[in-house]
């Protein structure tokens, strides 16, 4: 058994948090400059080129990429052969709460979803997905996830008749019906199979896979590229102000399902698709 | 790049006339900020009869709440939020003489059109370019509603705050006009 | 008035034609289960120009995939129940096509299949849902399997019944809907409320 404090797990956290608010990953900085050469929206152009300073003065000034630093989100994976001394989740939403106190980023919890609505101060409660794994190692992915994007995201209890055609229209559909909210050129994740639950997870998990990467079984890649160039043939553009960049990746994953059954849930994610990982 | 004209507040009739719909503007001057919960209470004041607790009339409400501010700076990252939300308070506020609203996405009808019969302009702040208008707020106080937190009214000095006209005087819309020019 | 009535496979149209929506069937003789995959099965194998394995003509197909239990080389039905028949909607042309009478499942289906049983002379059936103990023990036996390879519940089965029901005709050759009356019904409703 390895031993692992509190202490450590509320560090990583706070540390990690930090770095995913302030950092936009490479794949995500890569993938912004190719849509600002392929552009051919002079407003566009214009957007992409205030997104990309953003990120530089987001990073050197260690200040947050966007005000809305969304809520917290972890997916841990849990070495089976790690003995956590103290409370785990305690240990968690502290290092949330750290993050947010001292890195100047803004509390947007709220309590109770419909009467009080009061804001908890702490952008505490995390939300925490927790697989335990072989090993003695804990791994950490984390993302503030904004509203602007989560709210424009659906799910679809799709027939297995609708098929893949189904699919990229339902997600086509989605970007549509979303515009310039999200604030595009937006990433979308999205997961086919599973149950209502489990969809909207991977979906989400989908999201914060690297952007330029298809999924390794090509009957799926082929419903990521016809879906992107379908998004993109919207004509939406970045700040949903017009142009040729839309999205700037479509990721599907998929997981087995009911016979009956092909939940389709789309996650969108907006350019600012913040996440950072580590491990103790 | 291309051209940026420079406007200062307040927002005078003649100027909203002349601003057009994809003119890329920078604003300098006092704008207050307002979303979802202050615009609530503003309306419920206005039902009442009651006065409101900032001038409104030829000025710019931005849909923001800012994150906290770091050391160094007037204000946190500061984008603006999704405007859709505050529609239902709009017209309200327009009729009252406000001139400008800055923010992001689409309006209702109801909102253009009122835009159109006052006289008002909706700028387009990009979203997620928080980190670079945060410097381009040179002093911020709260005036009124302490207790909403980041949703409370904010009086900031901007300078050279970047937007783009969205929704101008005359209802021309670039949600509408742009995005058919790039659909294939 | 509605009426009761017990039917023998192969199913006559004018037996079919006949029937109200209301009316209560019981049937006695041979239904097959086919879900989607079966559904999709049968398209690809007549499109091929192959033979099915079962001719349908006077037939009835039942929307369910069974829990079946194997003793020696024979195969038991546990339990049985229908299975939410819309997903299907898109095959009905097809299914009237091959001769099929009845369509039986749960939750009715649509405009199409309207359509279709009003062109081919067919009816749908609801079969109760969630009775799936009692549906079991009407099914005497299993005659025959294909299509296995697409797993127990969406194979092509087979099954001799006896007074199989009571089956509620939801949709009739005349194009009446139950389901479609109820929408109606529903939407004034929802229109009034708000």
């Amino acid at each position: 058994m390895r031993e692992v404090n509190a202490k450590q797990i509320r560090e990583k956290v706070k540390e990690l948090f930090l770095d995913a608010n302030y950092c936009i990953g490479e794949d995500v900085l890569n993938s912004i400059k190719e849509a600002s050469l392929k552009e051919t929206s002079e407003t566009g152009k214009n957007v992409l080129s205030m997104i990309l300073e953003n990120y530089k003065v987001a990073v050197e000034e260690k200040i947050a990429i966007c005000q809305d630093t969304g809520l917290a989100i972890l997916f841990i994976k849990l070495g089976q052969e790690v003995h956590v001394n103290g409370n785990w989740e305690e240990a968690i939403n502290e290092g949330v709460k750290e993050a947010y106190i001292e890195g100047y980023l803004r509390k947007s919890a709220v309590t109770d979803p419909v009467f009080d609505r009061k804001n908890t101060k702490t952008n505490c409660p995390a939300i925490i997905y927790t697989d335990i794994v072989p090993g003695d190692k804990i791994e950490f992915l984390v993302t503030p996830k904004g509203f602007g994007s989560e709210n424009m995201s659906r799910l679809a209890m799709m027939k297995p008749a609708d098929g893949p055609e189904g699919i990229v229209n339902f997600i086509v559909e989605t970007v549509k019906i979303a515009g310039p909210n999200p604030c595009p050129p937006t990433i979308i994740g999205v997961c086919v199979g599973g149950t209502t639950d489990q969809a909207s997870v991977t979906a989400k998990k989908a999201t914060l896979r690297k952007v330029g990467e298809h999924n390794p079984d090509q009957r799926y890649a082929d419903m990521e590229k016809q879906a992107l160039e379908k998004i993109n043939n919207l004509g939406i553009g970045p700040a949903g102000l017009g142009g040729n960049n839309t999205s700037l990746w479509v990721n599907i994953d998929y997981k087995p399902t009911h016979i009956a059954g092909m939940p389709v849930a789309v996650n969108i994610c907006c350019h600012a698709a913040r996440h950072a990982s580590g491990i103790i | 790049m291309e051209k940026i004209k420079k406007i200062k507040t307040p927002l005078s009739n003649e100027l909203i006339q002349d601003l057009k719909a994809g003119e890329n503007v920078s604003i300098t001057g006092y704008i207050y900020t307002g979303r979802d919960a202050a615009h609530k209470r503003l309306i419920e004041l206005l039902k009442e009869g009651k006065k409101l607790p900032i001038e409104v009339k030829g000025q710019i409400i931005y849909y923001v709440g800012p994150a906290p501010t770091p050391p160094g700076y007037k204000c946190g990252s500061a984008g603006p939020t999704t405007s859709y939300r505050m529609d239902p308070y709009t017209p309200a506020l327009l009729d009252l003489g406000l001139k400008g609203m800055v923010g992001k996405g689409l309006r209702s009808k109801e909102v253009i059109e009122s835009m159109k019969k006052n006289g008002a302009v909706y700028f387009a702040a990009v979203g997620g370019v928080a980190a670079v208008i945060a410097k381009s707020i040179k002093s911020s106080e709260v005036v009124a509603y302490e207790d909403l937190g980041p949703e409370a009214i904010h009086k900031f000095y901007v300078e050279d705050f970047p937007v783009i006209v969205c929704i101008d005087a005359k209802g021309n819309n670039l949600y509408e006009s742009e995005p058919p020019k790039y659909s294939k | 008035m509605m009426k009761e009535v017990n039917l023998s496979t192969a199913l006559r149209e004018e037996d079919i034609r006949d029937l109200r929506i209301g009316d209560v069937v019981y049937i006695s003789g041979i239904i097959c289960t086919s879900r989607d995959m079966g559904h999709l099965k049968m398209i690809d194998v007549t499109e091929k120009s192959e033979k099915l394995p079962v001719d349908f003509q006077g037939g009835a197909v039942f929307h369910a995939g069974p829990v079946v239990k194997k003793q020696g080389d024979k195969y038991e039905v546990i339990v049985i129940g229908p299975t939410t028949s819309i997903r299907m909607e898109p095959y009905s042309d097809f299914i009237g096509g091959l001769g099929v009478k009845a369509i039986i499942g749960k939750g009715g289906m649509e405009e199409g299949t309207s359509e279709a049983l009003k062109k081919f002379g067919m009816i749908y059936l609801q079969a109760p849902p969630g009775c799936a103990v009692v549906l079991g023990e009407q099914i005497k036996r299993v005659k025959d399997v294909f299509w296995m390879e697409l797993g127990v519940p969406e194979a092509l089965w087979v099954l001799e019944v006896e007074n199989f029901g009571p089956l509620v005709v939801g949709m009739d050759s005349e194009g009446n809907s139950i389901y479609r009356d109820i929408k109606i019904k529903g939407k004034k409703l929802i229109e009034k409320m708000f």
